[in-house]
């Protein structure tokens, strides 16, 4: 606006001094039009940007939230003393060796019971056999050696239904499609629809998702082990790069010289921080597995490596926010007699913290999602049982996404928007964490 | 400082549990992405059948991949089996007995499928290998000349097929599946159409002409898929004149998108692999490390479960899944020269 000199109406102005006004009137049009261009694309930009993350989000959730949910079939077990401990013997090792298939025993005569078929009718009992997971001999077996005292009574038990059943009942698998093509047959819906009515099918919280590690049954399938592996690595990480990564900044910052050698470490960190991480993955193969002989598939391996990939992001992140401590609060401490580390320990370091945790925060938010390093560290596996140590094989969130995106069965392919849904909920919880952090000990001077 | 003192503590913890973690090992797989879901139910399977072991790790990566690892040498960081879609090769034992590793049992598990499948919706297609040449070689023969390929549609392979742009979605370099695909189809198809006479004719030695046959058209026809068959699928999806490569157990779980063609007439099925009538199949491996059996606990269990009928007979839930099984007699005499200590 202080371009506009002239606020005389032109009526009393000279023939130069009109044709100046009348200049200045359009180039001010102009410079107008450009804020207004200038504003639409900047809107268009954040409109593109924001459609792209709903339908990324919507396609996410609309795919995976069915995941949520699972069928299970519900059935009264006879908890027959003469099947499960012929000897006697009810210890939990004793119902854990022998005939694992004594178990499917049970179940059989549960689904007998329950469509009322002829026993003898073997055709009738393996069409019956075909909606229940494979894995529910197993299951039962685990759930009395648990709880040895189910032995001799009857109760109900919700079994999974196999995962292509799931996804007939969820209607992943079409029903229109000619009998030869479709994967569920038409003598499994007539038992699934009756089995429907009855009250016996139903959808249930599906908590084998968050419970169970590795299966090639979808139905049996979870993120546990990669949930357990991937916080195992998240404190790794913590307790590795944040002592580390503060102090190499805090020296660099307060003590270092500034010299040729300081400016040398500086570029090379900022370049550390944007080299591509499947090279701190084959790094992290060739040191800590090949030379040191860690163990393949562990999550210390994994949180080393993420380790090296989010060192640079928190050191670029903690000398910032020391820089950002004004120099009068170290002059002040200098001044009043406090040594140096007094001064940096007392009361910059503090007053920095908010930024320091903040840039940790995201910087562990990288190294949760981060997935092509631990492709070379051998966490790509299959893996069932939980680790109890961080040298205990174990898989990763990221990894977990990647091996289900690759199974055929459909109902893996919802499990795996189910998957990404929980490590986008772990870092939107993360990143919130970072935000409230920095709100509530923002400092202002 | 309160932190480094944590720290301090957590690593030693760490230190302290890692010695007890080392001691109680479980069996560790790795390699031929092909072979990975069949290890894996196997894995399941074992581990419920036997709860005092803890169940095997299995990791896919690929054949070459698998075998390398393997290759490494004896002790706790090396995998104990390698998963293979083809035999070990010469110069991989050779690096094998270089590290250390010099007794290698090899176990064939079965065979693998190949199909050809295109949209649900769209035409049948009943394939001669020479089809595959003519639609996807980088020089075939035209009128009794080795010309650049000239087919743009399948109209132009041969009558009868419908009028589609050319557009092949085949496994990448890096796959098993493509050293088949090239053997029993590219291979075979330049036979019968007499262009690999017409490569001899022109100069080249056996093997030259081998390569040639087996060269793939570069103009955009033939798209490599270096990913897994979900990636071919969603390319099918969104171009529906395309035709993919596929395992016969990602087609058997996808039935209700895909169409298989025939290949000199016979559609792939488990009883026409098995019966070895449909052409493009080839025998699946593992390879175990003598040195660990009696070293990782179950490992020997693990094959011996393996080789059972339960596993990889007729009626196994890996056959359920894809896999073709292998003659009753060559089951049995796998699990007696595993038994018997029979060493590459």
């Amino acid at each position: 606006m202080t371009d506009r000199a002239l606020p005389l109406p032109p009526s009393q102005l000279s023939g130069p001094d009109v044709r100046k006004i009348s200049r200045i009137d359009i180039g001010l049009k102009r410079r107008y039009a450009a804020e207004r261009r200038f504003r639409t694309f900047g809107l268009m930009a954040v409109a593109l940007a924001l459609t792209f993350l709903a339908l990324l989000f919507g396609s996410i959730v609309l795919r995976g939230y069915t995941a949520f949910q699972q069928t299970r079939i519900t059935m009264i077990v006879d908890f027959d003393p003469a099947i499960i401990a012929p000897d006697g013997d009810r210890s939990p090792a004793a119902i854990m060796s022998g005939n694992a298939f004594r178990f499917d025993d049970l179940i059989a005569a549960a689904l007998v019971r329950t469509l009322e078929i002829d026993p003898n009718d073997e055709d009738a009992l393996y069409d019956g056999l075909d909606l229940l997971s494979k894995g529910s001999g197993p299951m039962l077996r685990s759930m009395i050696a648990a709880d040895p005292t189910l032995i001799g009574t009857k109760k109900a038990v919700a079994f999974y239904a196999t995962g292509d059943v799931d996804s007939f009942v969820k209607g992943t698998i079409p029903a229109d499609v000619p009998e030869s093509q479709r994967l569920i047959k038409d003598k499994h819906i007539v038992l699934i629809d009756r089995l429907k009515a009855d009250g016996a099918l139903r959808l249930a919280f599906n908590t084998a998702l968050f419970t169970n590690g590795a299966s090639t049954r979808p139905e049996m399938a979870g993120v546990g082990v990669a949930l357990v592996g991937s916080l195992y690595m998240m404190l790794v990480v913590l307790v590795l790069s944040l002592p580390l990564g503060v102090a190499g900044s805090i020296y660099l910052e307060e003590f270092a010289p500034k010299n040729r050698w300081t400016d040398l470490i500086e570029v090379n960190i900022n370049n550390l921080a944007a080299v591509p991480s499947i090279v701190y993955g084959l790094l992290g193969l060739a040191v800590f597995i090949n030379f040191a002989h860690l163990p393949r598939s562990a999550s210390l391996v994994g949180g080393l490596v993420l380790t090296l990939t989010t060192l640079p992001t928190i050191i670029i992140a903690t000398r910032a926010a020391l820089k950002a401590v004004p120099p009068s609060i170290r002059e002040a401490g200098l001044g009043i007699g406090a040594s140096k580390m007094q001064t940096v320990f007392h009361h910059v370091l503090p007053l920095a913290m908010p930024g320091v945790l903040t840039g940790t925060i995201i910087g562990l938010a990288h190294a949760l999602g981060e997935t092509a390093p631990l492709l070379m560290i051998g966490m790509k596996a299959f893996i069932v049982d939980y680790p109890s140590t961080p040298l205990d094989p174990a898989t990763a969130l990221p990894t977990q996404i990647y091996m289900w995106a690759t199974e055929p069965e459909r109902a893996f392919t919802e499990r795996t928007s189910a998957a990404i849904i929980v490590l986008l909920a772990f870092l939107l919880a993360m990143n919130s964490i970072a935000i409230l952090l920095r709100r509530a000990f923002e400092r202002r001077w | 400082m309160k932190f480094s003192t944590a720290a301090g503590a957590f690593v030693l913890g760490l230190s302290a549990t890692g010695t007890a973690a080392l001691a109680a090992e479980q069996i560790h797989i790795a390699g031929s992405s092909t072979v990975l879901p069949y290890a894996t139910i196997v894995a399941e399977a074992f581990a419920e059948a036997n709860p005092n072991f803890k169940a095997p790790i299995v990791e896919g990566g690929g054949t070459g991949a698998g075998l390398k690892e393997f290759c490494k040498g004896v002790g706790d960081a090396t995998i104990d089996i390698a998963d293979a879609s083809r035999p070990i090769k010469a110069e991989e034992l050779d690096a094998c007995k270089a590290a250390g590793v010099t007794e290698v049992q090899e176990i064939r598990i079965g065979y693998d499928g190949i199909v050809f499948a295109s949209d649900i919706k769209g035409p049948d297609f009943a394939y001669e290998p020479a089809d595959w040449f003519n639609a996807l070689g980088a020089r075939v023969l035209k009128d009794g000349q080795l010309v650049d390929n000239p087919n743009a549609k399948w109209s132009d392979v041969k009558a009868g097929f419908p009028d589609w742009d050319i557009a092949a979605y085949i496994p990448g370099e890096k796959h098993g599946t493509r050293e088949v695909f090239e053997e029993k189809l590219l291979l075979a198809g330049c036979k019968a159409t007499k262009a690999y006479d017409a490569f001899i004719a022109s100069g080249l030695a056996a093997a030259d002409a081998q390569k040639a046959c087996v060269k793939v058209r570069k103009d955009g026809k033939a798209i490599d898929i270096d990913g897994e068959y979900n990636e071919t699928l969603a390319r099918i999806d969104s171009n529906k004149t395309g035709i993919g490569v596929f395992g016969l157990d990602f087609y058997q779980n996808n039935k209700d998108k895909l169409k298989v063609a025939t290949v000199s007439g016979i559609a792939p099925t488990v009883d026409t692999i098995a019966k070895g009538e449909y052409p493009v199949s080839r025998p699946l491996f593992f390879y175990v490390k003598k040195a660990h059996l009696g070293v990782v606990p179950g490992l020997k269990d693990y094959v011996e479960f393996f080789l059972a009928d339960q596993m990889i007979g007729p009626r196994s839930p890996t056959v359920a899944k894809g896999l073709v099984p292998a003659p009753k007699e060559e089951r049995q005499k796998m699990l007696a020269d595993f038994q018997a200590g029979k060493t590459l």
